[in-house]
């Protein structure tokens, strides 16, 4: 009896424990959700007409919507173009700042100064940096190879390239700081050994450092894979999306549709196909890549 | 999915807020738009305060809401979360939108009386062909303007041009443009000859071009668009030969912040923009300038665009009479005198201009009478239901022709059978 009792208050003291985190987590995660998910199969209530049921038509909408694809295709190229790019440069600039060198805090603070500033506020700077003629860009390679004016930002076949270095300058200090940690993790006299053997420092690079930092690696690709969906708002201030559509992403999309043209309905279609696209590579990551990733 | 998370939150606090402000007397919250720079958003609240000040009893919450788009946005937003702005400025070209929101109610039910109503009749009409449509009265004029032509006399004087004469026809712009259009010993553009921005929303400027070419964009029940109209073709050709063809322009999607910015460093002779930049123009650049009307084609044309108030449903009774009050007072000489010497919004009212203060101020800048003067011209901005959907497919159109990824007819085309589509539905 006493002992029941006592269970039931230890049942009682952990749901309590938990009931803030959760309270938050169901109102803005999971109920959100759901309700999109429900959403997508209506129509789109206007003040004048309610929403009716209308089954898969917003789903078939979406599979004949030619920005729909244009936009996921702008975002493999998005991801593709970001996320090796900033994992590696993170790596570079982590071994870098790791060694021992004159000035190493303002080395490692100057690189991770992006991430503290706002991405608006970024864009706004690198706005100025591709503006055509007088832009920074443009001052510097017309006084270095006299090129003509450029219109990084204005041309279809530019535009998203132009977003994808603003997002990997953004991204590579924040990366490079988890790659730092994990490198003062290693400890030196596996490297130490390895010297004694006879190992270049390409082969401890390669056959000791990189190994060790694969999990970390693991954790910063899942990252950079969200971010690659995730951050849009630069695209507000740099390029709106354009030309054309040039430059817009998957949720840039769904904002335009939802909180632009009101297809409340619509744009909640558009968040589930990002949702279980996010869903898809979390696990393929998780399940497919967590094996491989730990060294024995 | 975060963003309408996000907005839920932000709606849910204006709600709480909103019930502990509506203990008092009669209230008003009121949202207001910000598109240009200088003192536009401290020139609201100086005004907003000046008539709380002489009307103690109404107290007005005037809320920067972000941009146009912001505003609109966040307008739908908290209504749908039952807390609407019994006011707010909102673009003349959403009206269709907050229409079929069922957001808005009419101001006629509040302007009843002769001297209401002659009021109404006081406003040029080229501002209330986007604020009334079914015979009824659903936005009255406030941050309204119209673009006009900027022109660098200086540049215009080292080129060989008369610096007091600007472009007057299509052909002239070309002509004057050529001869404007300077370049480097290796071929590099140094300054441009005229530049009509189009980047975010290409439909404003470039339906200046349709205007003058005789075309008109949709129908005044803003349900049916004609994109493919010849003539709009023509214009819009036009548009893509000036940096193609005649290169007087610089090729490619050309930003609109960095516009005005461009002609002070001198990248370009001519620009088109909004009178809303005036006021930054004449504090900036660094030469003599000029202010004219859009060159013309088969006629002067514009089209007008800016903001409107808006009378939001839900509120009592009360709040729309002192809200009305307001509008009536802000849109009255001084105070819209005040406004538009503050920004260079065009004051929507004749009887501004014949304000010893807007007079004064004419006399001493006369740029300013231009975009009043274009005013017997200009046209309805592009509104239509779904308006931010159909100027959207609009824009993407132009800007694919603009990037030379279709030809003018083919974009147009597309954009014409999509509009269709979305409108049938409304007619």
């Amino acid at each position: 009896m006493k002992r029941g009792f006592a269970l039931k208050r230890d049942w009682i003291h952990g749901w309590l424990l938990l009931l803030p985190a959760m309270v938050f987590l169901f109102a803005f995660t999971h109920i959100p959700a759901v309700t999109t998910f429900l959403n997508s199969f209506f129509s789109t209530p206007r003040g004048r007409r309610p929403a009716k049921f209308i089954g898969l038509s917003n789903y078939e909408r979406m599979l004949d919507d030619p920005v729909f694809w244009k936009v996921l295709w702008n975002n493999v190229w998005f991801a593709f173009g970001t996320i090796p790019a900033s994992v590696g440069l993170a790596i570079v600039m982590a071994l870098w700042v790791n060694d021992r060198l004159a000035g190493r805090s303002f080395v490692r603070m100057a690189y991770f100064t992006p991430t503290v500033l706002p991405l608006i506020a970024v864009a706004n700077i690198w706005l100025f940096f591709y503006t055509p003629g007088f832009g920074l860009v443009d001052q510097i390679t017309g006084a270095l190879f006299g090129w003509p004016a450029s219109n990084y930002l204005g041309n279809p076949d530019t535009a998203l390239n132009a977003i994808i270095v603003v997002t990997v300058w953004k991204e590579a200090g924040f990366f490079m700081i988890f790659y730092l940690a994990a490198l003062q993790a290693i400890p030196v006299t596996l490297k130490e050994a390895a010297q004694i053997e006879g190992a270049g420092r390409w082969t401890v690079f390669w056959r000791i450092t990189f190994p060790l930092l694969m999990p970390t690696t693991l954790f910063v690709c899942v990252n950079a894979v969200i971010n690659s969906f995730r951050l849009v708002d630069h695209i507000f201030i740099l390029t709106d999306g354009g030309p054309d559509n040039a430059s817009a992403l998957l949720l840039f999309y769904i904002y335009e549709v939802a909180f632009r043209f009101w297809e409340t309905a619509y744009g909640a279609t558009l968040t589930v196909a990002l949702l279980v696209l996010l869903s898809l590579l979390a696990i393929g990551q998780f399940f497919f890549f967590d094996r491989k990733v730990h060294y024995k | 999915m975060l963003k309408s998370t996000f907005l839920k939150a932000v709606a849910a606090t204006a709600l709480t807020f909103s019930t502990w402000a509506s203990a008092q007397a009669v209230d008003l919250q009121f949202y207001f738009p910000v598109a240009v720079g200088g003192k536009a958003a401290e020139t609201i609240q100086e005004l907003t305060d000046a008539y709380v000040a002489q009307n103690p009893d109404v107290t007005i919450d005037a809320v920067y809401a972000g941009s146009y788009q912001d505003t609109v946005a966040k307008a739908i937003t908290a209504s749908r979360g039952g807390n609407p702005p019994q006011l707010s400025v909102i673009l003349s070209a959403d009206m269709f939108t907050l229409i079929d929101e069922d957001l808005i109610q009419p101001f006629d039910d509040y302007l009843t009386s002769d001297e209401d109503k002659k009021w109404l009749e006081g406003f040029y009409p080229a501002f209330m062909e986007n604020s009334q449509t079914g015979g009824k009265t659903y936005g009255i004029p406030f941050q309204r303007s119209t673009p006009v032509l900027y022109w660098n006399k200086e540049a215009f004087e080292a080129a060989g041009l008369d610096p007091e004469v600007a472009p007057a026809t299509w052909d002239e712009m070309v002509e004057f443009g050529k001869k404007l259009t300077r370049k480097d010993d290796s071929g590099n553009v140094t300054q441009w000859g005229v530049r009509i921005p189009s980047s975010g929303f290409p439909y404003w400027l470039f339906q200046g071009l349709a205007i003058e070419n005789g075309a008109i964009l949709a129908n005044a029940e803003g349900n049916k668009t004609n994109f493919d109209d010849p003539k709009v073709v023509e214009a819009l050709q036009y548009m893509v030969d000036l940096s193609t063809k005649y290169e007087v322009m610089a090729p490619g999607i050309i930003e609109w912040g960095a516009t005005p910015k461009a002609f002070f460093e001198g990248q370009t002779a001519m620009m088109w923009t909004s009178t809303g930049n005036l006021t930054n123009v004449r504090d900036n650049a660094p030469f003599k300038f000029g202010v004219a009307m859009l060159p013309e084609k088969a006629q002067r044309g514009a089209p007008t665009g800016g903001g409107n108030f808006y009378l939001f449903k839900g509120a009592s009774d009360e709040q729309n009479k002192a809200a009305v009050k307001f509008v009536q007072w802000i849109t009255a000489p001084e105070q819209s005198a005040k406004w538009t010497i503050a920004t260079g919004y065009v004051a929507p009212r004749a009887e501004t201009w014949d304000s010893d203060t807007m007079k004064a101020y004419a006399a001493d800048f006369p740029a300013v009478l231009v975009a009043r003067d274009q005013l017997e011209f200009a046209k309805a901005e592009l509104a239509t239901y779904q308006n931010q959907r159909v100027t959207g497919i609009f824009n993407d159109a132009l800007a694919a022709a603009i990037t030379g990824q279709k030809d003018a007819e083919t974009a147009l085309k597309e954009a014409q059978a999509q509009a269709e589509e979305i409108l049938s539905e409304y007619r």
